[in-house]
């Protein structure tokens, strides 16, 4: 319930912390995002630069996957704490999901 | 309001069921609506054993036959070994992390009650033109030509229920991952919680597959969708896919709870901790994974490639590894160990053997090329028989004999229990042991009759005979529990005597609440632990005595899927052009079921308080009173 929400009032010390911890995250934000505008620079390049449909394919395929990582841990917060159980049943599926695709897409379609 | 009860009216204790969002009474409901379907499904068994009894016989016909095994099959797994197992976990796994209820008590509610209507609707087919028939798996391009709206029955009934699955999935993972008592650690958790866990996460994984399989055939059946027809550019085989890959997960979904009641059976009745209680954890999560990396060998005489067969039978055989972990560690736990053989315990002993001649044949199978000779043959249903029925079964009736006095608070006849076991347990094997054999003589699967020239006479009586001493094995259970009921002799906390877990440290049946306080968990095996340090009361308590919040009873839940049950009647009659209401009766029941829902989303419901007087007064009493909500 609202109305019984302790106020917080913080000492110097734990601002201080809270204030560190912050920058930190930002950084790690903005580096983050450097490196997803590099691979989608890379990505770019290799379809104008028109490399073979073999090469293009998985090597953006891994970019992609490469970036949602990224995504997950940097700006959704799956670093933080207590996030365990969360990121192991989200690998977990996405593992489940992805043996599947690849099955289906090996023995199936191919 | 006063919420601890008063004597009920047979009326009262109706609404009471029909309404209630307590995990253990759904638990009941569960074990009454799986036992029922299991009695349809056994008698649909005795049906297709009585054909087959011998050469030429004409009991039933091939199109009735037909509808007989697919029925036989759908229900037995969707519709009476599923909801018991969930009935088990829904009365046991919150007492045993200490929780007094699952985390989404609504939907608790909801999961059965949609599992419920889509059972119903799908049986209700034998009434209304024609059971399904394409065989439980219903292979596309098989159901596709089946006429009648067989078909149509088995995809929406089972897509209902499969909501329902999904639910109860998804509920008991929210359940263990937050509700845990102070001090119940992961490492902690006793193992039919822990094989809870992870079943529901294969549910979670298992059933979206399931649900997108059924969704193209509805489509293709009622909508002219192309999905599965060849001639039109779709794909049959994509069926088996998605069928396998929710079929395989199934099976795990079936066994690890089972796997997690004779664990619980084995260290009680052994009294020993479990032996290798980590290495069981994580060969329960390794199988977890295991079970979605090896549908195809389901799949094996399609016509993958070499490369694919050879890929997922070598996966298939890795299965054996954390399998033979857990029966060592079983066969560890007994070893050295106090032994008391009650029924729960020789249902348990009688389990090792029959599961692992049933693992063994299952390796068989995984080397592909000898499963290009044993595929549906009569080998095949000797196999899965031997991992269903003496793996679930057993232990489903392990759990009834375990867990009854923890549900109902009477203990189930011992004598009579016996004379179960062992007219179930010697035609369990009379009656498929003799089938591998069949198998290996030429017999194959789903076939209606066979000739009196092929050999296949004596061993088919056989195994028919052996079907009889099962059925009269269940009809004595049936009259063990009417007994019981009538005879209605009250136990303690603990009957058995010997429990370790937190379920039998509360009475028996536990009160509504469960736990006037959450207790304090300090070690595996709480119970045991505080038994053995000569604490009275069984538990020590994380909190003073308080003010309990518990949720209100609702009727929403069941209007809800009775709305999907009258939308699914308009479903499956939306194509016939002498029925113009279908469209109808579709928005009729889809308007029931959004209805309820806006009603649920509008309506505050907050629960109500038991006040600490309130407990204090009930635990003079014993602390079992059932409650009014």
């Amino acid at each position: 319930m609202a109305h019984d929400t302790p106020e917080k009032i913080r000492s110097h010390a734990e601002h201080e912390f809270l204030k560190k911890k912050r920058n930190t995250e930002m950084r790690h934000q903005l580096t983050s995002f450097a490196i997803m505008i590099f691979l989608t620079l890379i990505a770019f390049t290799m379809v104008a630069a028109g490399f073979s449909a073999y090469l293009i394919v998985p090597i953006i395929l891994l970019l992609a996957a490469v970036q949602v990582v990224l995504q997950l841990y940097h700006f959704m917060h799956l670093s933080n704490k207590g996030h365990g159980t969360v990121a192991f049943f989200m690998f977990s599926g996405m593992f489940v999901a992805f043996i599947t695709i690849l099955a289906l897409v090996t023995i199936v379609w191919w | 309001m006063s919420s601890l009860a008063q004597k009920k009216g047979f009326g009262a204790v109706i609404w009471d069921y029909l309404t209630t969002v307590d995990h253990k009474k759904i638990a009941i409901l569960y074990l009454i609506s799986g036992g029922f379907f299991f009695l349809v499904g056994g008698l649909e068994a005795m049906m297709i054993r009585i054909q087959l009894m011998k050469a030429g016989n004409d009991f039933l016909s091939a199109g009735l036959y037909n509808e007989m095994i697919t029925m036989h099959g759908t229900t037995m797994i969707f519709l009476a070994a599923m909801p018991i197992l969930l009935a088990f976990m829904n009365a046991i796994m919150p007492l045993q992390i200490g929780a007094r209820d699952v985390a989404f008590p609504f939907l608790n509610s909801l999961g059965f009650w949609l599992f419920f209507f889509g059972g119903i609707f799908l049986n209700l087919s034998w009434f209304m033109g024609g059971a399904p028939d394409a065989g439980w798996t219903n292979y596309a391009s098989l159901a596709l030509a089946s006429e009648g709206h067989g078909i149509d029955f088995y995809s929406l009934g089972l897509t209902i229920s499969g909501f329902g699955t999904l639910i109860a999935g998804i509920n008991f993972l929210v359940t263990i991952i937050n509700m845990r008592a102070p001090g119940m650690t992961y490492m902690r958790m006793p193992l039919f919680t822990w094989t809870t866990f992870v079943a529901s996460a294969l549910i979670l994984l298992a059933f979206p597959p399931l649900t997108v399989g059924l969704f193209f055939m509805v489509f293709d059946r009622m909508f002219g969708a192309n999905f599965f027809v060849v001639e039109m550019g779709g794909n049959t085989i994509i069926w088996e896919h998605l069928f396998w890959i929710f079929g395989h997960p199934e099976v795990y979904i079936l066994i690890l709870p089972a796997f997690g009641i004779f664990s619980e059976i084995f260290a009680i009745f052994s009294r020993k901790r479990l032996f290798g209680y980590t290495a069981l954890v994580f060969a329960t999560i390794l199988i977890g994974f295991y079970g979605f990396m090896v549908w195809a060998h389901h799949m094996f005489t399609v016509g993958l490639g070499p490369t694919a067969n050879a890929v997922f039978a070598l996966a298939t055989m890795i299965i054996a590894v954390p399998t033979g972990i857990k029966i060592f560690n079983w066969l560890l736990t007994i070893w050295g160990g106090s032994i008391k053989f009650t029924v729960p315990m020789v249902y348990a002993i009688a389990f090792i053997p029959s599961f692992v001649a049933g693992g063994v044949t299952g390796v068989m199978q995984a080397i592909a090329p000898l499963d290009y000779q044993l595929h549906d043959s009569y080998f095949i249903v000797a196999h899965f028989h031997y991992v269903i029925v003496g793996g679930v079964v057993l232990a489903i009736l392990a759990g009834t004999h375990l867990y009854w006095p923890k549900m109902f608070g009477t203990m189930l006849s011992e004598k009579l229990g016996m004379v179960t076991f062992w007219t179930f347990f010697i035609g369990f094997h009379l009656t498929f042991f003799i089938q591998h054999f069949l198998g290996l003589l030429g017999m194959p699967r789903r076939v209606y009759t066979f000739g009196a020239d092929q050999g296949w006479d004596l061993f088919n009586a056989i195994s028919s005979l052996g079907a009889l001493f099962m059925a009269i094995g269940v009809i004595v259970l049936l009259i063990n529990v009417v007994i019981t009921s009538v005879k209605n002799v009250r136990v303690g906390n603990d009957p058995w005597e010997d429990g370790r877990t937190l379920e039998w440290a509360i009475p028996s049946p536990p009160p509504f609440y469960n736990f006037a306080q959450t207790p304090l968990v300090r070690g595996l095996d709480t119970y045991w632990i505080e038994k053995m340090e000569g604490n009275k009361e069984g538990m020590v308590y994380a909190e003073p005595i308080g003010d309990v919040h518990m949720p209100n009873g609702s009727i929403i839940p069941l209007i809800m899927s009775f709305g999907m049950f009258v939308a699914s009647f308009g479903a499956l009659y939306f194509q016939d052009d002498t029925k113009p209401w279908a469209l109808a009766v579709l928005i009729i029941g889809l308007g029931i079921t959004f209805g309820s829902m806006l009603v649920r989303s509008l309506k505050d419901d907050l629960g109500f308080h038991i006040t600490k007087e309130e407990l204090l007064e009930d635990a003079k009493r014993g602390g079992n009173t059932d409650g009014l909500k």
